[in-house]
């Protein structure tokens, strides 16, 4: 009966987005509240249908009563339910500072919603085309969402991104037509038994899975593929660059999760083994140099930018290696690298906001200015470095678990020495933080005279902002205690996932 | 060779569209001319798809009330392409909206001449 529900986990922010042009039309209060009211609905509904999978066991709806493997099939189970809810909570939370960002009117929040409907879409698809599709949509209102800070630098990132983005999904159709043309079907659970029959060793699925992979590594920003990221980050308006740091990665990470699990499956990996090993070396050389690009900048979106190149690293490192600990490593680190990011770039925007502070340089003496904002920020940097017990260090551990039970020491070793990277460049913000004395902009902007100090006071940081990053940090920690919760929430899910 | 030109030419049609939008892609330092490259590139993908739908006497997928008729082509790759035509055409209007962006903010939809201008702001 609540399989009947799945396809409104898509519909819904679809319906919402054209509701929003319509409410643009009527006043300009229109769109925020349509997108808010929507994304509550998208919560609710993803939080209910999780739950139910997680407890019951997969949902699954043919579209428009075609049944699999004919028609798309939208499936919701654990791991699914996991990233669905985690787009709409993070989507919800972030809207919170786009209404006081508020870049461009209806079509931004039009853009919004359809970005979380591309994300929900490849979420919960069980079909590889239709993958295509959304990866498509969501790649589109990325784009026009990346241009909305209204400059010239950000169309110049923005197109850079969508010839990346558009290169990304169109290799990725490519390994799906080789797919399609080796057995005829696009059904992701028919893909896996009908590829096995072709044999993993057919020059057609070796071509499929090599086109599939690249595709999706650029879209999660893999070193050497990584270049659009950077910019795309730090030339977006701030809560846009905590949107899409927060989401589109992630999402598209999880995809080659999906992908590589329920339609290669394991056994592919067993039968070829030099994939896994491609891509295990792909995956620390981007953990690695992400890492070292991260130390080398002096501005800090741009810092957390490649950071995150390094952190999707780990996450495929950890799919790659297949253990049941690697693999449930990889999926909390995911989610948590979301929300520490997330809260991170809205941390960074607001002092931003604030200060006009954006280098490292820049951002010394902040904690004694405005010590919440800094603690709460510290703590979220603290946490992605992966000081137990935080969620940063949960996902890492498993992960690096997971190397050892597998016996790729070397590997192991990439895991622990990324963890010392990950110090170098946050430890200098944070010792720029709280030891430097006050930067220029800092002092300006809490001191401005002594007529700012009768008129009440150094500029405050909005309680709404406040809330966010500390709520993103007490998020973190919290999760990092949930984690064996989760790990026995997941068991079936990690059961299917990992059966030959 | 003579015997892979006759029988799988659309296939090196591919190929060519294939490589030449990646190289106009890559070598072309004029924004438009880079997007004209992507379609190229795109084009490459949808034939490819096309190709590997054909087959010799194939009669279209309608079936007559009393059966039979075949052999049938499958209707699927050419159903996939048209909505991925559908997604190439929406993506190459957002693209030319940023370029026209880019130029009214730096008069010039050149790469290294926008490199420079970025280089002094």
């Amino acid at each position: 009966m609540t399989d009947a529900f799945v396809p409104l986990l898509v519909a819904v922010p679809l319906l919402g987005a054209v509701l929003a042009v319509a409410a643009g039309l009527v006043s300009e209060r229109g769109p925020p509240a349509i997108t808010a009211a929507v994304l509550v609905v998208q919560t609710a509904l993803a939080g209910w249908l999780g739950s139910q999978a997680l407890l019951h066991g997969e949902l699954s709806n043919g579209v428009g009563g075609f049944v699999a493997p004919y028609g798309i099939e939208l499936v919701v189970d654990g791991l699914s339910a996991v990233v669905v809810a985690l787009v709409a909570v993070v989507s919800l939370a972030v809207l919170g500072y786009a209404v006081r960002d508020d870049p461009g009117g209806t079509a931004f929040y039009t853009e919004y919603l359809l970005l979380v409907t591309g994300l929900s879409g490849m979420s919960v698809t069980g079909d590889v085309f239709n993958l295509y599709v959304f990866l498509e949509i969501s790649g589109l209102a990325t784009y026009a969402l990346v241009a909305s800070a209204g400059t010239g630098r950000s169309a110049v990132s923005a197109l850079k991104y969508l010839l990346f983005g558009t290169v990304a999904a169109s290799l990725y159709l490519l390994g799906v037509g080789y797919a399609l043309v080796a057995t005829g079907t696009l059904n992701m659970a028919d893909l896996a038994v009908e590829l096995a029959n072709v044999g993993y060793d057919s020059p057609l699925v070796l071509a499929s899975f090599g086109f599939v992979v690249v595709g999706l590594a650029t879209k999660t920003a893999l070193f050497p593929l990584h270049t659009w990221q950077p910019d795309a980050y730090n030339d977006s308006p701030d809560s846009v660059s905590a949107l899409i740091s927060a989401l589109v990665s992630t999402v598209a990470a999880y995809a080659l999760l999906r992908i590589v699990y329920t339609v290669y499956t394991p056994a592919f990996f067993d039968a070829v083994s030099v994939a896994r090993d491609a891509i295990v070396v792909f995956a620390c050389l981007s953990i690695v140099v992400g890492s070292v690009l991260a130390v080398a900048q002096s501005e800090v979106k741009r810092m957390l930018a490649y950071s995150s190149v390094s952190q999707y690293g780990l996450v495929v490192v950890g799919l790659a290696i297949g253990t049941r600990a690697a693999l449930f490593g990889a999926i909390v680190h995911l989610v948590g690298h979301a929300i520490m990011k997330g809260g991170l770039f809205v941390a960074a925007g607001t002092i931003d906001d604030l200060t006009g502070a954006t280098t490292v340089e820049e951002y010394a003496g902040l904690a004694d200015r405005f010590p919440v904002l800094g603690g709460a920020s510290a703590a979220l940097m603290l946490a992605m470095v992966g000081v137990p017990p935080a969620v940063g260090f949960a996902g890492k551990w498993y992960i690096a678990l997971g190397a050892v039970r597998a016996g790729t020491w070397p590997v192991a070793i990439v895991i622990f020495a990324s963890t010392l990277l990950t110090l170098a460049y946050f430890a200098i913000l944070v010792e720029r933080m709280f030891v430097a004395p006050a930067s220029a902009s800092v002092r300006a902007a809490t001191d401005g005279g002594a007529e700012s100090e009768r008129l009440g006071g150094p500029a405050a940081p909005p309680r709404s902002l406040l809330a966010l990053v500390v709520g993103a940090a007490v998020v973190a920690v919290v999760l990092g205690f949930a984690v064996t919760g989760l790990e026995t929430a997941l068991e079936p899910t990690l059961d299917t996932l990992l059966s030959p | 060779m003579i015997d892979l030109i006759a029988t799988k030419h659309t296939y090196l049609v591919v190929v060519a569209l294939l490589a030449i939008g990646a190289y106009v892609m890559i070598e072309s330092d004029n924004f438009v001319k880079k997007i004209i490259g992507l379609n190229l590139f795109q084009t490459g993908i949808f034939v490819f798809f096309i190709s590997a739908a054909f087959l010799t006497d194939g009669a279209s997928p309608v079936v007559q009330s009393g059966g039979g008729g075949g052999p049938f082509v499958s209707p699927l790759p050419h159903v996939l392409i048209l909505t991925a035509i559908v997604v190439g055409v929406s993506l190459t209007a957002v693209a030319l909206g940023l370029v026209v962006r880019i130029y009214e903010s730096y008069g010039t939809i050149n790469e290294d001449t926008l490199e420079e201008v970025l280089a002094n702001d």
